[in-house]
């Protein structure tokens, strides 16, 4: 079988030409880094079967950061490229592409994007392109899979020329410059208003102002939409299963069985916040308190991620991040975080050094909270009040300014500084924001349910054998003498290291008060991540990072936590 | 008159003459298509040493106050 590799530089639209080749859907994203890991897929043409290779975007074979490598590792291992490029910038793109012609490895070019470039006036003529450079040059709009049959139909005739041979630098922009003169010609633009929206939007004086109105636009309509679905769709639907869980509880009658399905009955009643029954609670809270917020918080950033404003709220919070060890493309890892710190971290290889990744990696775990955590914060203190919720978030946005700060003093490295492509405004396509929504819901379901039971039984089983009464003793004087909170809240923190949405059942019942409630839940936030995001630090940062991420957790909760006693509680 | 491009006003254009730095710094503008006899536009400086923001062939690139201050124009002949 042989391996086809998709090579270009970065936003060129790799991603999509791979997704319409094997049928297989990746994530595809107006900005550039969208994707930082190789994705496999198949197809077939002829007789064979082929592998499909989507790799990271990468502006040349010598990589500057960890994504560019994955892109040139893939290199390695292929047996036929496609080259990427956009029709609209074709003179940079061709710098990528001589090089690859130069490794002697058969490659067919894709010039993607063909439909902007006609829009744009920029006339190619393919035949002389295709002289130029002795490989079969295929023009495609992967948006509308138009030049695909041609594409797929060329496959075979992909060469490496022998009349490429290895250049220097300067040799291989002569050669652009040449090849450039004799095949494009460009006729004159006019600014547009697209062109006059883009300048607005990355000048400070304008920019940050309609920065605020878009992320508080944002936030509203993901709570606005969350909301709406909770209401209408998802407590109703939960309300026609109460009977039915209620008669499979009578059926059941007391028992383990009973304990561990259904869970505990308050009051008589099935509690689908604090019954921790694999029915009950176990369903609920994915479903009825997560699953809405993260339909909501995907399709709201499908949105954002498409239109291309990312790389200009990279270029605004430039300078802030930059006082966190970090440059402005940092805070696209933490927005990806918002909605599960799991895809924010793996993001962070987009960023150049070890440095960078680790602060951002663990600004993330520690404060950047993700629709779980949102949904508990919610869940725990909504019913008190807003004043309450902002408390918290207040603090964990204190945390990671802060944090940030320490951090860039404590880590030893270099901080670079940004270098950013931004990419032209476009009109996000309705049906690929719905798929990408539908992706990544399908992802949250798959990878988020399995730690939900998991959770649940967990809680029952710790209960049954009385380690919940012997931890709660050992750490007794840190959560009740430090943090000031009862000791069986110990189990809701070790619950948490699964998944942090099922502490809400378990901190509800213990009567603490909103302040103390505050705490807990800021703790429990801020103290330890998840097991999935645990899971992808170690694979990113390495097992010595990982320990110093988490000690610094640790350390920050303890600090942190006991700050809060004394000026929440006074005491 | 030589000056980096990140004296110029914010709107203004100029030619690049040269990218005053090592290979990797070269080769990074180069990439991104900050080259020499290219023009420039000015699109954005940020306050505070922030980034500033440039045009080349139609498109914008954010780069680094520092980086940015090895970007060498000048207005062409
Ligand atoms: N108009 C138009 N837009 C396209 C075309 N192909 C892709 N796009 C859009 O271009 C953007 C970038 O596409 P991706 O597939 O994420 O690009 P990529 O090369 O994988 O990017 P990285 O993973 O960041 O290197 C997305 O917003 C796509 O919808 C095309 O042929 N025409
Ligand atoms: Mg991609």
């Amino acid at each position: 079988m042989k391996k086809i590799v998709l090579m270009g530089n970065p936003n060129v639209g790799k991603s999509v030409v791979f997704s319409r080749l094997t049928g297989t859907n990746v994530i595809a994203s107006n900005y550039p880094g969208t994707t930082v890991d190789f994705s496999k897929g198949k197809m077939c043409f002829g007789k064979e079967g082929h592998e499909i290779i989507d790799a990271p975007g990468t502006y040349s074979l010598e990589p500057s950061n960890k994504a560019e490598e994955v892109a040139v590792e893939m290199f390695g291992q292929a047996d036929l490229i496609i080259d990427v490029a956009d029709a609209t910038n074709l003179e940079r793109n061709l710098y990528l592409t001589l090089q690859l012609l130069e490794q002697k490895k058969p490659v067919i070019l894709a010039l993607n994007m063909w439909d902007e470039a006609r829009h744009t006036g920029i006339i190619i003529d393919l035949k002389k392109l295709e002289n130029e450079l002795h490989i079969p040059v295929v023009p495609t709009v992967a948006l509308s899979g138009e030049g695909f049959s041609d594409l797929v139909r060329r496959f075979d005739e992909a060469r490496s020329p022998a009349e490429i041979e290895p250049m220097n630098d300067r040799e291989r922009w002569m050669k652009i410059g040449e090849i450039i003169g004799n095949v494009q010609q460009v006729t004159h633009r006019h600014h547009t208003l697209r062109d006059w929206i883009s300048e607005a939007s990355i000048r400070p004086l304008t920019g940050v102002p309609i920065a605020l109105v878009v992320i508080f636009t944002a936030l509203w309509l993901v709570s606005f939409i969350g909301e709406t679905l909770i209401t209408y769709i998802f407590d109703p639907l939960f309300t026609l299963y109460a009977p039915i869980v209620m008669s499979i509880s009578i059926w059941l009658g007391p028992g383990l069985l009973h304990e561990l399905l259904i869970g505990q009955l308050i009051n008589g009643e099935i509690d689908y916040i604090q019954s921790m029954g694999l029915l009950t609670t176990g369903l609920y809270v994915p479903f009825a308190m997560v699953l809405p917020y993260i339909i909501a918080f995907y399709s709201v950033l499908a949105v954002f991620e498409d239109t291309g404003y990312l790389p200009r709220l990279a270029t605004l919070s430039d300078t802030l991040f930059h006082r966190f060890g970090m440059h402005g493309f940092g805070i696209i890892p933490v927005f990806l975080g918002l909605g599960c710190n799991v895809p924010g971290v793996l993001a962070t290889r987009s960023l150049e050094t070890k440095k960078q990744r680790f602060i951002a990696a663990t600004l993330i775990a520690i404060s950047v909270p993700c629709m779980a955590k949102n949904a508990m914060v919610f869940g725990i203190l909504g019913s008190f009040g807003m004043v309450y919720v902002i408390l918290v978030f207040g603090t964990l946005f204190l945390v990671f300014v802060s944090s940030g700060i320490i951090l860039n003093r404590l880590i030893k490295g270099d901080s670079p500084e940004i270098c950013l492509e931004i990419p032209p405004y476009r009109k996000p396509d309705p049906l690929t924001v719905l798929k990408k929504t539908w992706m990544r819901i399908r992802w949250f379901l798959k990878e988020a349910i399995p730690f939900v039971f998991l959770g649940v039984l967990l809680i029952n089983v710790l209960y049954a054998v009385g380690f919940v009464e012997w931890l709660g003793g050992i750490f007794a004087p840190v959560i009740q003498g430090w943090f000031g909170l009862p000791q069986e809240a110990t189990t809701a923190l070790l619950v948490g290291f699964l998944r942090k949405d099922l502490a809400v059942g378990m901190l509800l019942p213990l009567g603490m008060s909103p302040l103390q409630l505050v705490i807990a839940t800021t703790l429990l936030t801020i103290y330890f991540p998840c097991v999935g995001t645990f899971a992808v630090m170690f694979r990113e940062l390495g097992i010595r990072d990982m320990i110093k991420a988490t000690a610094f957790m640790a350390g920050t909760a303890f600090v942190v936590g006991g700050a809060m006693r004394l000026i929440l509680l006074g005491i | 008159m030589e000056q980096p491009v990140t004296s110029l006003e914010t709107g203004n254009t100029a030619v690049i003459l040269w990218l005053e730095g090592g290979h990797w710094f070269q080769n990074k503008m180069r990439g991104i298509g900050i080259r020499e006899q290219k023009t420039i536009r000015l699109v954005a400086k940020h306050p505070f040493n922030g980034p500033i923001v440039v045009e080349v062939d139609g498109r914008e690139i954010t780069i680094g106050r520092r980086m940015a201050d090895h970007i060498i124009t000048g207005v062409p002949e």
